[in-house]
């Protein structure tokens, strides 16, 4: 009686590795290296951020604030501005290397110092986030990040270098975080007239307990 | 891999072996699950998930201010440890704490509060339900209690300052605990 050989061929199996790799390498998007861990929040909300044209801050356990725009031109167009605004000037390469930063949490003050350095050094240091106090007569720089990114990018729409229907803003805040700053960070956006934003969180695990979604959760008020 | 040769091919002489053209596959497909196990753990795949939230506009005039009626509104108050208290009406308020760390613990007060207000008005939404965070709140108490607005489909709702009129109701209830 013929045996059949234990050994089988793999090539089929080859294929389907191949296949999957393929597709993981191009719909996937690196992990943006975070300065910050911030551990979400669950919800059960099935609304998606949008890809592209987004403006997160990020807000971390101990209240330090990080933001963070997706579209590289954006970014640069408001660091220049910013610097115009708060007398920073930024060589060329800095600001090269900001189009590069996916996100930050410095004064502005600091931020030439922070870009000269190499993406390693950045994450031996720690960011004190990006102040919002307004004692002695300061600007608070966050309202300033959010106002001049939102210029920036209808600017850069209406030229039609991007294409942008406007910037979403959406608040990422560790689910530890004491909610007085995330208070700060709200009233910061209503005094830019900002009224309409979201909040990033993971999907609860419990599937199919009621939870419809966040279509229907725009208050009317 | 060695396939078995059917070795007879009828005239007995011995045929030169020819090699095998199969390639052992294995440590190929080894490479690519591992390849693929990296890229799973290394990228984002799904979007993020957001909650859309509308506060009202700031202004300094208080006529633009919406005023709630008393017996059309549940006030739920985020406190430390995952507590949530709750009261209806000011005058003889029904104060009352549920633990909040199972975030559907709140869902039969809103829904008492939603029967009551149909029962009265004819409408579950006229009610409007405030919220109120404690400054040592947690924001996850803050995403859980938007939550279920929506899981419980209250339509009204608004995020208002924590006041002394909300400590002085709460208050007894925490002596008691």
């Amino acid at each position: 009686m013929k045996r059949s050989s234990p050994s089988i061929d793999m090539t089929a199996m080859c294929d389907v590795a191949f296949l999957l790799l393929t597709f993981f390498m191009l719909t996937a998007k690196f992990r943006a290296a975070e300065p910050v861990a911030v551990d979400l929040p669950a919800s059960r909300s099935e609304l998606k951020l949008p890809e592209s044209n987004v403006l997160i801050l990020s807000i971390a356990k101990d209240g330090r604030v990080f933001f963070h725009v997706d579209n590289q031109k954006v970014r640069m167009n408001t660091l220049v501005e910013m610097g115009k605004l708060y007398n920073v000037t930024f060589t060329d390469k800095q600001i090269q290397d900001f189009s590069l930063t996916e996100s930050f949490g410095v004064p502005i003050a600091q931020l030439p110092s922070l870009l000269d350095k190499s993406p390693e050094e950045r994450n031996a240091i720690v960011q004190d986030g990006i102040p919002m106090d307004t004692t002695g007569g300061k600007r608070n720089e966050l309202s300033d990040w959010v106002h001049l990114a939102r210029v920036s990018d209808l600017q850069l729409s209406s030229t039609g270098e991007i294409e942008s229907k406007g910037i979403r803003i959406a608040i990422r805040g560790d689910g530890f975080v004491e909610y007085p700053f995330i208070e700060r960070v709200i009233e910061t956006l209503q005094d830019r007239k900002i009224n309409k934003f979201n909040l990033i969180t993971t999907l609860k695990g419990a599937a199919g307990i009621g939870g419809t979604g966040a279509a229907e959760e725009e208050s009317d008020e | 891999m060695s396939d078995i040769e059917v070795a007879d091919k009828g005239d007995g002489k011995k045929r030169s072996k020819k090699l095998s053209t199969k390639v052992d596959m294995t440590p190929m497909v080894d490479l690519g699950f591992l390849l693929i196990t990296f890229f799973m753990l290394a990228t984002t795949l799904s979007k993020p998930q957001a909650m859309e939230l509308n506060v009202p506009a700031k202004t300094d005039d208080t006529l633009d201010q919406t005023v709630v009626k008393e017996s059309k509104a549940l006030t739920l108050i985020l406190a430390s440890n995952d507590t949530l208290y709750y009261y209806i009406g000011i005058e003889e308020p029904e104060v009352g704490f549920v633990d909040f760390s199972q975030s559907k613990n709140v869902e039969p007060i809103i829904y008492d509060r939603q029967k009551a207000v149909e029962a009265q008005y004819g409408d579950k939404d006229e009610l409007v339900v405030v919220i109120k965070a404690m400054a040592a709140s947690k924001y996850k108490n803050l995403v859980n209690i938007l939550d279920e607005m929506s899981i419980t489909q209250t339509k009204r709702y608004a995020i208002g300052e924590f006041t002394e009129v909300d400590s002085m109701i709460i208050y007894d209830i925490i002596q008691e605990e």
